[in-house]
């Protein structure tokens, strides 16, 4: 081989560990062959675990879906072709990395490494500007929050900027990531921790906020120790000092309650109190943290802001729509052969980010799920929709903060829409009647149609009801609850309707509308049917007895022969 | 107060810290007995309803003692897609336990949570933080 391996690094985020790659970090120690760097993630969950081999001669070869044998380590070692890993082109043409630029490319614990790739240029770059002139940067970049609500971030550090004379300002970065099937802000705040600090502290001296907290969902034990190994190299070299004002940088962890992602509700749990939203105005920005002048933003969007600051507003806004600028990062997960992390300009079409990047099926995806519980699903004909705010919204769908879940044919979408509700309805606060009581109504009928129990006359009420949750909640949890059965019931009629009228699930997937069958002619009276049944359901001449089968399926995973099925239960 | 909750004293004594503090009960008895309320009332000086209101109000806080080998079945979107609830009921099997409990003998307990942040990987469970993917009906008995 004419060229020398420099170093490998080893992606050790939650995913990769997840994954295996402790065992092959350790492996590959042991050799003590060449440098070893843990690295972050780089978006490629499905390929993890995963190392990347950079050479002396600048280039680098990724090794993929490794596994803890020595043949995969002497494989990575000396250029073998054993697992070795090309990003497909699909991706490689239609990803933009921007805000991920070095996720995956150095170690999140080195303070060295992020300023060695450009990092702290930015805030350099803005304590040599006069405040007003930071916000009014990133007010020209057309950056959005990217939370969810899509708020003009500029806008917003401009009310915080506005409160000249406030005692204190309090900065507040939204880490609840409270989507359930999103991971953008977690693969972030392991990846690459300093380049979201580094944007907080540009917001601080932006808008002359003190107090920076980090409100931190507790399932995610990797980010906070990393943010706070970053916070504490910040204090070492003074970065905290903005032009002669202190900040000080808290994390607080959350403790598990979606609401608290809206962001009264999050000042409340700052507060140590339950965290129930309270009626805006007044805004934050006027009136938040024990009464002080408040703003807060999403790790994304702080994320984002070191880029404005480094290449300038116009630079920024060179990508993207007319009312939607810069890159967005999407977690790709559900029915696709490439789940991961990826980041692409808006504007990119749902097809190119489904079929090109996540490589699904074009003939098995029914549907995409966008903004999680709050969010919509958008039906495969709408795929050539541009990913931004406002395309999203027409569709009855959202950005929402980035989770992106594509659906199979073979999934029922009421079930999905039930199983949506049933998250909201678990996780409303309780302050306002109309989402306490409606979702839970909601979720009720939805369970009763999926059992086969409703009725034609349950369509027309459940969405007279969702739409009335709509108007009389508080919050933004409420008004966007009944989001997905609206969006359902908009695309999917016909499978409420084979719900409620023809009594059954097409997609064979709500338990009560299904039975399981065992073909005889297929079986070889194995018996492992029989012994793993937990219910006992399987008699010994191989007849399954429908009122005691759980459908758990159990049976049929284990047959060798593929002799039991799963079939519609009014079918003979 | 007594000495089983000295981990209060290392938190600043305010309000706000309400939380923080019930977080490192958890912490270290695993869960936030009715003791460990009073405790927490008194250090903070708020009423122990107010503290149990607090308390109750965030999923994270388990008011039973946990098994030894917490099991917590993601039932995330991505995770309820790839057949998370099967998955659930395939352990409740195997270990005669329901979500929110504990086997009798202390070893198991299970829970549910809502997305571990490992979609790409779903359907994904972890026994005591430590996450494993990819599940198949055999997986968990495995383990
Ligand atoms: C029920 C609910 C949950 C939310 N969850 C989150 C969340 O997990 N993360 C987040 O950044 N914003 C969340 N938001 C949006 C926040 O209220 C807020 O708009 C956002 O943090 C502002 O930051 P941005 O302007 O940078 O987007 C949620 C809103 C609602 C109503
Ligand atoms: S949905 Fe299970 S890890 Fe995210």
């Amino acid at each position: 081989m004419s060229k020398n391996i420099l170093k490998i690094r080893v992606g050790m985020a939650s995913c990769g560990i997840a994954a295996g790659a402790t065992k092959i970090l350790e492996m590959l120690q042991a050799k003590n062959a060449c440098v070893i760097e843990e690295t972050g993630c780089i978006g490629h969950c499905y390929a993890e675990p995963m190392v990347e081999v950079v050479y002396d001669d600048n280039s680098s070869q990724y090794y993929a879906n490794l596994k803890a044998e020595d043949k995969y380590i002497d494989s990575i070692l000396s250029g073998g072709d054993l697992g070795k890993f090309d990003i497909h082109e699909g991706r490689k043409s239609k990803e933009l990395l921007r805000v991920l630029r070095l996720a995956g490319k150095i170690d999140p614990k080195s303070f060295e490494d992020y300023c060695a790739n450009g990092g702290y240029v930015a805030l350099k770059n803005a304590l040599a500007m006069e405040p007003d002139a930071v916000v009014n940067e990133v007010k020209l970049s057309g950056l959005r929050g990217r939370g969810g609500g899509g708020f003009s971030t500029g806008m917003k550090w401009s009310f915080l900027a506005a409160k000249k004379n406030a005692e204190q300002k309090i900065l507040i970065c939204n880490a609840d990531e409270g989507d359930p099937g999103a991971f953008m802000d977690r693969s972030l705040m392991e990846s690459v921790p300093h380049q979201m600090l580094e944007g907080m502290l540009i917001a601080a001296y932006a808008t002359g906020a003190t107090k920076l907290f980090i409100y931190c969902r507790a399932e995610y034990p990797l980010a906070i120790k990393h943010l706070k190994i970053a916070i504490d190299q910040i204090y070492e070299h003074n970065l905290n000092n903005l032009n002669g004002r202190n900040v000080e940088i808290i994390i607080k962890e959350g403790a598990g309650a979606f609401v608290c992602g809206e962001e009264t509700a999050l000042i409340h749990s700052l507060e140590g109190k339950r965290g129930t939203p309270r009626f805006r105005p007044p805004f934050p920005t006027d009136s938040g943290y024990f009464g002080y002048p408040t703003m807060i933003n999403n790790v994304e969007t702080f994320g984002n802001v070191p880029i404005i600051l480094k290449d300038g507003a116009a630079a920024f806004a060179s990508v993207g729509t007319e009312n939607s600028k810069g890159t967005k990062l999407f977690a790709l997960a559900g029915d696709l052969k490439y789940p991961g992390l990826v980041e692409i300009p808006m504007g990119t079409t749902l097809a190119e980010i489904v079929f090109d990047i996540g490589g699904a099926d074009r003939n098995e995806v029914k549907a995409v799920q966008t903004g999680g519980p709050s969010g919509g699903c958008i039906p495969v004909e709408l795929f050539d929709t541009p990913v931004d705010y406002d395309s999203l919204k027409t569709l009855g769908a959202i950005m929402g903060s980035g989770g992106m879940i594509v659906i199979g044919k073979d999934r029922c979408m009421v079930e999905t829409a039930r199983y949506f509700l049933d998250f909201t309805h678990r996780e409303s606060c309780g302050k306002c009647t109309f989402c306490r009581v409606g979702t839970k109504r909601m979720f009720e009928i939805l369970t009763r149609i999926t059992e086969g129990k409703g009725t034609p006359e349950d369509l027309p009420f459940l969405k007279d009801l969702a739409l009335k949750i709509k108007k009389g909640s508080l919050c933004g949890l409420g008004q966007t609850a009944p989001n997905p059965v609206l969006a359902t019931m908009q695309y999917f009629m016909n499978e409420y309707e084979d719900h409620v009228i023809r009594k059954t699930c097409t997609a064979l997937k709500c338990k009560d509308l299904v039975k399981l069958q065992l073909d005889q002619s297929k079986c070889v009276k194995c018996r492992l049917c029989i012994k793993n049944c937990p219910v006992g359901a399987i008699s010994d001449d191989f007849v399954i007895d429908p009122e005691k089968c759980t459908k758990c399926n159990s049976c049929m995973d284990m047959c060798p022969k593929k002799a039991i099925s799963c079939v519609a239960k009014n079918e003979n | 107060m007594g000495k089983k909750f000295d981990v209060l004293t290392k938190i600043e004594n305010s309000p706000n810290n309400l939380i923080k503090g019930l977080q490192a009960i958890q912490a270290s008895e695993g869960y936030v007995s009715d003791e460990a309320i009073e405790a927490v009332g008194e250090y903070f000086n708020i009423s122990p309803v107010e503290v149990e209101g607090v308390l109750t109000f965030y999923s994270q806080f388990k008011r039973v003692k946990p098994g030894k080998y917490k099991i917590a079945v993601c039932d995330g979107t991505a995770c309820h897609i790839k057949g998370s609830p099967l998955i659930q009921e395939w352990v409740k099997n195997e270990l005669k336990v329901n979500v929110g409990e504990t086997t009798a003998d202390g070893l198991f307990s299970l829970e549910s949570v809502a997305c571990l942040g490992c979609c790409s990987l779903a359907p994904v469970m972890s026994i005591n933080g430590r996450v494993y993917g990819k599940l198949d009906r055999k997986a968990p008995q495995k383990s």
